[in-house]
């Protein structure tokens, strides 16, 4: 189709499950992917509980789509900004969230860490480097 | 006879907690769905939820926390996990339940 690529931010800001924003995003961000732009993902506020550890939703019959978040690398989604602030606020740190990777395919598929920790000014930064915001 | 109250949103989110929280003394409060967050140790709301224990019996729901991916562990101390057959026996006990949106 078109030769121009922009820089698409989807950014994150609401808890997992209990809302249909999480999810929505992430299909979002799937179908995106189908379109080879420079995808980048934030998670700030309560958008950081979406990566945490763990999730087991067979109690309250909902689909866990942590799996998804882990296949993002294969999808070339490798930049995922996460806010040290919202972590804080929190009480979390990065050992509470998946590991995301993705694969290097220019270093013999070599694993690089995909989940980039940045602080809120960083974070304006990067919002202000954007293109495109799309708001979840 | 005493009222439960339910709050189902994220204190981060919305101030439903803190609202309910001016009028349930004396009461029951179950945290369910995105309302789970506020009873995790470690929050910046912690301190708050700790001080209403005193006056507020606190109640979470299990099922919810798990989905989550937090552990009974991490709630705080003098809240109850419950799982939802202890939601309804809650709902039963009181003489009415309060939804805080």
């Amino acid at each position: 189709m078109s030769e121009t690529i922009k820089n698409f931010l989807y950014l994150n800001r609401r808890a997992p499950y209990g809302t249909i924003y999480a999810w929505e995003a992430l299909e979002v961000v799937l179908i995106g992917a189908a379109f080879d732009q420079d995808v980048s993902l934030a998670f700030v506020d309560d958008g950081v509980y979406q990566l945490t550890k763990d999730h087991e939703t067979a109690g309250i019959g909902m689909k866990n789509f942590s799996p998804t978040f882990a296949a993002l690398g294969d999808y070339e989604v490798k930049k995922i900004f996460i806010e040290q602030e919202s972590l804080e606020e929190r009480g979390l740190t990065l050992d509470d969230l998946q590991h995301l990777v993705w694969e290097d395919e220019d270093e013999d598929y070599a694993e690089k860490d995909s989940i980039k920790l940045v602080s809120r000014a960083e974070m304006a930064a990067i919002m202000d480097a954007s293109d495109v915001v799309f708001s979840f | 006879m005493s009222t439960l109250h339910t709050v189902n949103k994220s204190p981060f989110e919305k101030n439903s907690l803190d609202a309910c929280l001016n009028y349930a003394g004396g009461a029951n409060l179950l945290l369910m769905e995105d309302g789970v967050y506020a009873a995790l140790k470690g929050t910046r709301f912690e301190q708050r939820v700790k001080t209403a224990l005193d006056s507020v019996k606190v109640f979470v729901l299990g099922p919810d926390l798990k989905a989550r991916g937090f552990s009974e562990e991490r709630v705080i101390d003098g809240i109850s996990v419950v799982d939802y057959a202890g939601f309804v026996d809650l709902a039963a006990e009181n003489v009415k339940v309060q939804a805080w949106l």
